[in-house]
């Protein structure tokens, strides 16, 4: 078959659609994650939507539900139990590795077919059916439409946490908001690259973008492009040589990353 | 009505009391001057006035509440990687805290924040990103997020640290033109005095759970600063002003003050 005929196939035109849409979800809620130094918190929360799915194959429940309930229990947890930032760190450690035990466990017990165990590691977005795309697309809309409402006191309790408390802001009730909405989000990742590679969607164009401008409109509007790139082109390229999807979108990810720095170095040179 | 008014306050952390029965009621216009020895309570009295920090006894009022506050804390420097130019910062303290994406108003926002900057000197730098700027650069940032919201009450805790003598009088000749013209109550946290003396009204000086409010006059005294800190103490005059000479737990202060007499 050649490339073109790829694209005529339902399957893949549903994995280019996932594909779009994850990468902007990813690419608005980079700049807050990096921001926020969240990078691990995320790593921890997909390796929890991981443990979810894992329990709904087990179930014999949709594995996108079961994600979606992973991480969000992930999150309200370390929202919960990591009140100083100074322990996030280490709270996140604990229940990852837990998490992740529990999840191999489960996957151990559970009787089904071989690729469904691996699909949860490293994405199966060439499986995504028509269900998971509705969850997805449905998902990603009401994180935007949440993150539209609360973005400017969210980004001021990011940036400048004592004067955003100063002025009213509820810091405290925003981040764990923020960690709901970063747990859906990472849910929804899982599905198409997978738990181990989320970052590459949700914080490589982000911290890519940030190298490049001190604008954080700018930065934002990058960090969506790049995920776009990263999401969509990695399938395209996956395609015709059958090669992992994840493996070429966090290999374009990283590319732009690279570049991105480089930008970064020259231009800090010559100012 | 009194911008700021506090009443019975008590605050302690355990059986750890930095002050009670204070009674302050600060009028708009007025600029009061916190004086204090480290760890006497200062940025805990911001933090109350914050509401940030519950009293352990008394109440706290503010007129308007905390959308009517501008407070500059107790300098931090900002992540060097932030991503976050000096007019983003400023543009915060504008409307930061409202709900949605702030698309809307832009131009209107603009134009105030770049009198915000152009009020503290800051338009050359606006643009750079806030964690490469120099300390006193940051600083005089601070002070337009500050101004810029339209403050009917200033915090400002030491938001004179790391600034050299030309700028201490920039920015601390701003926050007294904001409070000529709009009327707005200032409290000075400062270990520095003389810098902002003509403009102080009344000083609130906190030593060890002991406090004196009072004209300038009134707390910097040999008999009033040595009853606060409970050794004897020395203030003295030289032309327009004042030096504190004393043992221990003042060393600070009289450092400062008289580093600042001999420039
Ligand atoms: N949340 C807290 N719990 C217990 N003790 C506290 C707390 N916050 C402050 N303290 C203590 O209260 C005292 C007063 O602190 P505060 O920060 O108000 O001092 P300050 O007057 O601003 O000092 P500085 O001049 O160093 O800024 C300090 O000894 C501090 O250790
Ligand atoms: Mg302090």
């Amino acid at each position: 078959m050649t490339f073109f005929d790829l694209l005529e196939l339902d399957f893949v035109q549903t994995a280019l659609i996932a594909a779009a849409v994850l990468g902007l979800v990813a690419g608005v809620l980079g700049p807050l994650v990096v921001t926020r130094k969240m990078a691990f918190a995320v790593h921890g929360t997909s390796e929890l939507a991981f443990t979810g799915g894992a329990a709904a194959l087990l179930l014999g429940v949709s594995v996108g539900y079961g994600a979606l309930a992973g991480s969000i229990l992930a999150a309200v947890l370390l929202g919960v139990l990591s009140r100083r930032e100074s322990d996030r760190d280490s709270v996140i450690g604990a229940i990852l590795a837990f998490g992740l035990g529990m999840g191999i466990l489960m996957l151990a017990l559970y009787k089904g077919r071989a690729s469904n165990k691996f699909g949860l590691l490293t994405g199966q977005i060439v499986g995504v059916d028509s269900t998971d795309l509705n969850l997805l697309v449905v998902s990603s809309v009401a994180v935007l439409a949440v993150l539209a409402v609360i973005y400017r006191p969210l980004f001021f309790a990011s940036v400048d946490p004592d004067v955003a408390v100063s002025r009213g802001v509820p810091v405290r009730a925003l981040s764990v908001v923020f960690a709901v909405l970063v747990g859906v989000a990472t849910a929804l990742s899982v599905q198409v690259v997978g738990a181990l590679l989320v970052l590459a969607l949700m914080i490589t164009p982000a911290a890519a973008a940030m190298r490049v401008t001190a604008s954080p409109l700018r930065a934002t509007v990058l960090s969506v492009v790049f995920a776009e790139v990263a999401a969509v082109g990695g399938i395209l390229l996956s395609l015709q040589p059958g090669l992992p999807v994840s493996a070429l979108v966090t290999a374009v990810s990283f590319v732009i990353y690279l570049v991105c720095r480089g930008v970064g170095a020259v231009r800090g040179r010559a100012v | 009505m009194s911008a700021i008014s506090l009443r019975g306050a008590r605050l302690s952390y355990g059986d750890r009391v930095l002050w009670d029965g204070l009674d302050l009621d600060v009028e708009p216009g007025e600029f009061l001057a916190v004086l204090g020895p480290n760890g006497s309570g200062k940025t805990s009295l911001m933090r109350v006035l914050l509401g940030l920090q519950p009293l352990s006894s008394g109440t706290v009022s503010i007129a308007g509440g905390n959308h009517a506050i501008g407070y500059i804390p107790q300098q931090r420097a900002l992540d060097q990687s932030m991503t976050l130019r000096g007019r983003d910062l400023v543009s915060l303290g504008l409307d930061g805290h409202r709900w949605g994406l702030g698309l809307r108003g832009r131009r209107e926002r603009r134009v105030r924040v770049d009198a915000a900057i152009e009020s503290v000197g800051g338009s050359a730098y606006a643009d750079s990103p806030v964690g490469l700027l120099s300390g006193g650069e940051q600083q005089r940032l601070r002070v337009a997020q500050a101004l810029v919201g339209d403050p009917g009450v200033m915090l400002c805790d030491e938001p004179l640290l790391s600034l050299d003598l030309a700028n201490q009088r920039v920015v601390s000749e701003l926050i007294d033109k904001r409070r000529r013209e709009a009327d707005t109550a200032v409290l000075f946290v400062t270990h520095e005095l003389n810098p902002v003396l003509p403009l102080v009204d009344r000083v609130l000086y906190l030593v060890g759970g002991r406090f004196r409010v009072g004209t300038p006059e009134e707390v910097m005294n040999s008999r009033t600063l040595s009853e606060l800190y409970r050794t004897p103490v020395e203030v003295v005059r030289v032309r327009d002003q004042i030096l504190v000479v004393g043992a221990g737990a003042c060393e600070e202060q009289t450092h400062h003050l008289s580093a600042e007499a001999v420039s």
